[in-house]
Parts: C-alpha cells; sequence; structure tokens
C-alpha cells in the first residue's frame, strides 16, 4: 500500500487549517493594535503565558467555528480499506487519504478530531456560564446574610461536593434515568436560575425607574422565558410544556443530561467561590456606605459586591472551562451521555483505547486535543490572573 | 476542640444518610426495578408478572420503608407464597424462617448480594479495596514527595527560571486528566509503534504479583494529575512564606539560604498543602475509576464502574457508601489536621 511521508502529512495538516490561521492573525493583529483600549483583555497581550493561551483556546474556538470548511471527510463515512491505518495512508484505488489515518471503522480520525471541538466548545463554556448563574444567585445571599440560610445551603453544596463525579454520572446519564424524566426535571430547576439572575440584576438597578424597568423586566421574561420553556421542553417526554410550534430549541434529550449533571457538578464548587469572596468583601466600607445610602441589599449584593469580586471569578470561569472539558471527556470515556458515534473527544479516546497496541492514533489524536485546549484554558487563567493582579 | 469533633461527625452521619438515601432512591427508580426483575425472571415477562416479581420481592414498598430495610433499621419484608413457604429479606436460602433475624441491613454488616458477581457484596468490596488501597498506597509514595520537592523548589526562588519551568509542568499535568496521560503513557512506553516496550500496558496480572513493569504506569497515571496541583499549592504557600518578616531577618543575621529554606521555611509552607492532599482523595478516587478501567485493574473503581454499568442495585449502594465515607473521612481528618498543625486557627 502506497504511502504519504511525514513531510506531506505535516503541510496538509497546516493547510487544512488555513481558515483558523487567518483568523488567528487577525485577532492578534487587531488586538494588539488596540490593546491599550481593551481594558483587562487588552492587558493579557502583555503576557507571554496569556498569549499563548488565549491563542490556543482561540485556535479551537475557530476550528470549531470553521469545521464544515477544515474537514477533508465525513465524519461518519468509512472506508474499509483504511480501517486502522496510520497516518498517510493511501487507499489501494488511490482516490484518497486520511490526513491522521483512519480509526477501528475506517473513519477519518482527522475530521473526527476537527468536529469533536465543536462538541467541546459548544457545551463546555455554556454549562460554565449556567453554573456561575446558579452559584452566583445561591452564594451572594448566602454569603451576604448568612445566618439559616448561609447553613442550609452550604450543607447541600457539601452534599453534592462530597458525591464521587463519576458515581454521579453513571446515577444521572443512564437511559432508565432519562425514561424517568429526572434530568428534565433538573432542567427547570437549574435553567431557571440564569432568568432569576438576569430579572433580579434589572430590578435591583433600575427600580428608581419603573418605566425603563417595566420594559427590560418584560422583554426578559419574554425572551428569556421562551428560551427557557423551549430549551426544557421536549414533546412527547415528560415535560412537554410547549407546544412543538414554539419548541424551537430541540436539544436532543442526551445533550441535555449531559448539560444539566455538568452544570450540576460544577455549581457548588463556585457557590462555594462566591460565598468566600462575598464573606470578605461585604466588610468593606463602600458596602458600609452603599448600606447607609439605603441601598437594597440585592443592589449591594449585584451592583457593589459582584463587579469588585470579578477579578478571581473571571480566572476562575477560564479554568472552570477547562475542568468542564475535562469532565465532557470523561463522560465520553465512559460511554455516558453522547451517541457512540458523535465524534467528541471523550468517546473518540475510549473508541481507540481497545486497539492501542497496533493502532494507537484513533486514541492519541483526540487525547492530545483535549490536552491542548485544557493546557490553553489554564495558561489562560494564568495570564488574566498575573494582569489582574498588577493593577 | 471536643464540641467542634463532635458537630463535625455529626453533620458528616447527616451528610452519609442524605447521600446514601440518594443513591437509594436512584438506583431503585420504577425503570431500573423493571430492569432488575426481567434480568433475574426472564426478559419476555409482562407488565403484570414485573409487578407480581417485586411485590413477591418487597420491591413494591415505599422507598423510605425499604431505605430502612437496607439501612438495617426497619424489619426485614417478608412473604408468604400460596404454598405456605415464607421467603424474606433476612431469610436465607434453606433457612427456617423462625430462626431467622428480623434486621437485616448495613448496620447488621450484612450488605446485600450482588447479582452479577454472584457473591457477598461485603466481601468483593473488602477484596477490590485491598487492591485499591495497594495502588494508592504506591500512588501516595510517588505523588506526595515529588509534589512537595516541585513545589518548594519552585517557591523558594520566585520568578526564576527553575521557578518558571517547574511552574510550566505543574499547569501542563493539571491540564491532562488521567484518560489522556493514561493514553500517551501507553502509547509511549509500551506500545510496538514507539517501541520501547518498558512497561506493560495492563495492570492485570499486577493483582496477582506486582513488579515495577506492570505498576508503575497506572500509578503514574493517577499521581501525575495530582502532582500538578498539589505542586501548584505549595509553591503558592511557599513563596508567601519566603516573603515573611521572620524569613528575611534570619537571612539578615546569616542564616545560609539551604538552612532558611530547611529549617524556617518548610515546616510553615507545608501546612496549607496538608489540607490540599487530603482533599485529593476524593479525586484520586475520580481518577482511580477511570485508571483502573483503562488499564485494567479490578480494584474497586472498575467494580464502581461494572456495577453501575450492570445495574447490580447492591453493589452499586455498597460502593457509594464506601467512596462516601472516604471522602467525608478526609474532610474531617483534614480539618482536625489543619487546626493541630496551625496553632494560630482558634474555633470559637
Amino acid at each position: 500500500m502506497q504511502e504519504h511521508g511525514w513531510g506531506t502529512i505535516i503541510a496538509t495538516f497546516f493547510t487544512q487549517f488555513w481558515p483558523v490561521w487567518l483568523a488567528l492573525i487577525i485577532t492578534y493583529a487587531l488586538s494588539i493594535t488596540y490593546k491599550r483600549r481593551l481594558g483587562l483583555y487588552g492587558k493579557l497581550f502583555d503576557s507571554t503565558i496569556g498569549m499563548i493561551g488565549f491563542g490556543i483556546v482561540m485556535f479551537w474556538v475557530f476550528t470549531a467555528l470553521f469545521a464544515d470548511m477544515i474537514v477533508t471527510h465525513d465524519t461518519l463515512s468509512q472506508i474499509s480499506q483504511l480501517k486502522n491505518k496510520l497516518p498517510g495512508t493511501i487507499a489501494p484505488d488511490g482516490s484518497s487519504w486520511y490526513i491522521l489515518g483512519g480509526d477501528h471503522l475506517g473513519r477519518d480520525v482527522f475530521s473526527r478530531m476537527v468536529l469533536g471541538s465543536r462538541v467541546v466548545i459548544q457545551i463546555a463554556p455554556l454549562a460554565t456560564v449556567f453554573a456561575f448563574m446558579v452559584g452566583i444567585t445561591l452564594g451572594l445571599p448566602a454569603g451576604y446574610y448568612g445566618g439559616k440560610l448561609d447553613t442550609f445551603l452550604s450543607f447541600l453544596a457539601n452534599l453534592i461536593l462530597a458525591f464521587p463525579v463519576i458515581l454521579l454520572f453513571y446515577l444521572l446519564v443512564t437511559p432508565e434515568m432519562v425514561k424517568t424524566g429526572l434530568p428534565q426535571y433538573m432542567a427547570v430547576v437549574l435553567f431557571l436560575f440564569p432568568l432569576i439572575f438576569l430579572t433580579v440584576l434589572l430590578n435591583s438597578r433600575y427600580y428608581v425607574r419603573p418605566n425603563l424597568r417595566n420594559i427590560l423586566i418584560a422583554g426578559v421574561v419574554l425572551i428569556g422565558g421562551w428560551a427557557y420553556l423551549a430549551l426544557v421542553s421536549e414533546p412527547g417526554t415528560r415535560v412537554a410544556l410547549l407546544p412543538k410550534a414554539m419548541d424551537f430549541i430541540a436539544l436532543p434529550g442526551n445533550i441535555l443530561i449531559v448539560f444539566v449533571s455538568v452544570v450540576f457538578v460544577n455549581a457548588p464548587t463556585v457557590y462555594r467561590i462566591i460565598r468566600g469572596i462575598v464573606l470578605d468583601i461585604k466588610t468593606r466600607d463602600y458596602v458600609a456606605a452603599a448600606q447607609t445610602r439605603g441601598e437594597g441589599p440585592w443592589y449591594i449584593m449585584l451592583w457593589e459586591i459582584l463587579p469588585n469580586a470579578r477579578g478571581p471569578l473571571i480566572v476562575d470561569f477560564c479554568l472552570r472551562i477547562g475542568y468542564t472539558t475535562i469532565l465532557l471527556g470523561t463522560l465520553g470515556f465512559f460511554g455516558l451521555g453522547l451517541s457512540p458515534e458523535s465524534p467528541d473527544w471523550g468517546s473518540t479516546i475510549n473508541a481507540g483505547r481497545k486497539l492501542m497496541s497496533i493502532a494507537p492514533h484513533p486514541a492519541i489524536v483526540p487525547a492530545l486535543a483535549l490536552m491542548s485546549l485544557v493546557l490553553g484554558l489554564n495558561l489562560l487563567a494564568d495570564g488574566l490572573r498575573e494582569e489582574s493582579l498588577r493593577d | 476542640m471536643l464540641n467542634f469533633l463532635l458537630r463535625r461527625i455529626f453533620t458528616m452521619i447527616l451528610t452519609a444518610l442524605c447521600l446514601t438515601f440518594i443513591v437509594f432512591y436512584l438506583t431503585n427508580l420504577p425503570p431500573n426495578l423493571e430492569k432488575v426483575a426481567k434480568s433475574e425472571a426472564g426478559s419476555r415477562i409482562s407488565d403484570e408478572e414485573v409487578a407480581s416479581w417485586l411485590d413477591k420481592n418487597g420491591y413494591a414498598q415505599p422507598v423510605l420503608v425499604r431505605y430502612g430495610e437496607w439501612l438495617g433499621v426497619m424489619p426485614g419484608w417478608t412473604n408468604t407464597a400460596d404454598s405456605g413457604e415464607v421467603s424474606g429479606r433476612c431469610i436465607a436460602k434453606g433457612e427456617d424462617p423462625a430462626t431467622a433475624s428480623r434486621f437485616c441491613g448495613v448496620l447488621q454488616g450484612y450488605w446485600g448480594f450482588s447479582t452479577v458477581f454472584k457473591e457477598d457484596v461485603a466481601g468483593i468490596i473488602g477484596t477490590r479495596l485491598g487492591l485499591t488501597g495497594i495502588l494508592m498506597f504506591w500512588v501516595m509514595v510517588l505523588m506526595v514527595p515529588s509534589a512537595l520537592i516541585i513545589g518548594v523548589l519552585a517557591g523558594m526562588r520566585e520568578g526564576t527560571k527553575l521557578d518558571r519551568s517547574l511552574s510550566t509542568f505543574s499547569i501542563a499535568t493539571t491540564a491532562t486528566p488521567e484518560y489522556v496521560s493514561g493514553v500517551i503513557l501507553i502509547v509511549v512506553f509500551s506500545s510496538s509503534l514507539v517501541g520501547l516496550k518498558w512497561f506493560k500496558g495492563t495492570a492485570t496480572s499486577a493483582m496477582d504479583s506486582i513488579t515495577f513493569e506492570n505498576f508503575f504506569l497506572p500509578v503514574l497515571t493517577i499521581a501525575l494529575y495530582g502532582i500538578g496541583y498539589i505542586a501548584r499549592m505549595t509553591r503558592a504557600s511557599m513563596t508567601e512564606v519566603m516573603t515573611a518578616q521572620y524569613i528575611r531577618t534570619a537571612r539578615l543575621k546569616g542564616v545560609s539560604f539551604k538552612n532558611v529554606v530547611m529549617k524556617h521555611a518548610l515546616r510553615n509552607a507545608l501546612i496549607a498543602p496538608f489540607t490540599v492532599i487530603m482533599l485529593q482523595f476524593p479525586w484520586l478516587l475520580n481518577g482511580v475509576v477511570i485508571v483502573e478501567t483503562l488499564f485494567n485493574y479490578k480494584g474497586f473503581g472498575w467494580t464502581l464502574v461494572s456495577a453501575a454499568g450492570n445495574n447490580d442495585i447492591q453493589l452499586l449502594l455498597g460502593c457509594s457508601v464506601v467512596a462516601v465515607v472516604v471522602v467525608l473521612v478526609t474532610q474531617l481528618i483534614s480539618d482536625v489536621g489543619y487546626v493541630f498543625l496551625n496553632p494560630r486557627i482558634r474555633i470559637s
């Protein structure tokens, strides 16, 4: 069987990513030119580590964005002659070849890796945002009021944290559990928090201007409420709140469970961080000043304390996306939630590990991809921490 | 101190009860029970037969009652068949119902019977936990000293080249979950592609006799993920100590740098990592599950996965009790140890 050499493989690999390189160059050129006007984001370009991390993260974001232009083959189409073949092997009829070889079913490892980034980039940041909304909405009052509320919420958080993550996943992400509708009920509760958060945020700021506030809150409740209902309800399951015509977000059941369980695992840690920060900040003078001014408790929490806690929160946000990526990989590794055909990195590693002694490349390619993304996020967080400590 | 301990232990027991109840509830949801009935009594039975099988085997009672039975605070169920034969939770096959004990649960030492391994759950968990204990022991032996050395070396002179490279190494290891580092290590050290073949890619043979060749890779895989995190914490605590007044005083009065680090800084810098190492246990549990699955080492983690995958309710419950107790006990030890190590902390 004919083979391409490593030179050709590497060259094709890099040219295949041309939209990503282009986008990266544009991003960096623009950011470095205007970095003095961009606040914390601009300062990131002063630190080498932050710049490297940001570059790796953006590489995967752009890869997910332009995945359709980068892939060379369909992720499910199989060429049986290229089963478990090493990178660069050409099919006997000479028509096509896989850049990074074929997996155990003769599918293209390269294209699956590229499209796998899409699964991660779609779920991980959004799940982290949701976990932060839950953690913030519960952690602020717990830290600010203290007392019974704090005791109760902290007990709940510790309860979830004492669960081994994998056991929790095995209990939540099974077909039987989907049948009972439990993940959907959890989604009903968890997805409510962003709505509550936004409503309280706007209300506490604009309650002195009732007209503006009414318009804003009506907008949030209408649009957000619709999105919320569309997200949690799925026709034909136990939670079918919306008629099919209005249900514009069709989230497959298993993606919803993965999403919910990842949010559920992350939220208590965020809660603990927020609570700790609030306990520290609420003794500051500007909080006392706001209290003497007669501001409401939610105004103080959301518009005095929260903005001043943004430094550690942004850093933790980056780290947490990385952690969520690891969790998604863990789910895939144990074959939970996502369908086995899905090109996500965890599932691909799981499929590839069984034949590792004869064909290691199907497992190692997604493994390196996942590692680089998490490493990028960690470096980015480190850069942000350094820069935010500097001022 | 005693008051604090008692309060902590009370919360711990409450947490353990809540968690086991959640696991009990989730594993005993109707679809799971239906699956159990079908696997025990035949996969093609009708819905009525499922219901009657569940009723006969004590599954039809309210969840709280059955949780009490499992825990050992409620009398076990009994059922009298039409033939007059009495069966029950606490009545072993062939035992006389009159002499059987009324209570049988975790408190009495009866953990149930595994449907997959056809063995007593307590026995399975005992042997598996022993195997995992060996793994954990070697992980600790490798992880703790190397993490502390890396952290102290990086933290004693902040900003130097040594610090930079060690910190980057720690970040890289924390960014590599076990299923990634395990795959990479196997490919590099045991596949025919690279050709090194120093170690074995599976640890199945390590269950009988442990050798460096078959056990090093799984141990290294778990340890690597923890090393980065502990090293970063040690570094942070070390840099903080090195800027303290008493270190400067020691330097100014002429103590050599080596002695300052060894005699003055080290002890204070190791308080924070102690807590981190203890809290790392739940994480190791996670790593253990992944690594045991990856290297096919049939310890506790492997058992947990197969119990969960095969809907083996009793075994899964047993595993989760062990897991939860491990997490809670390490939390307690880390709290108590922190107080002991740091006399500045006073508990109200």
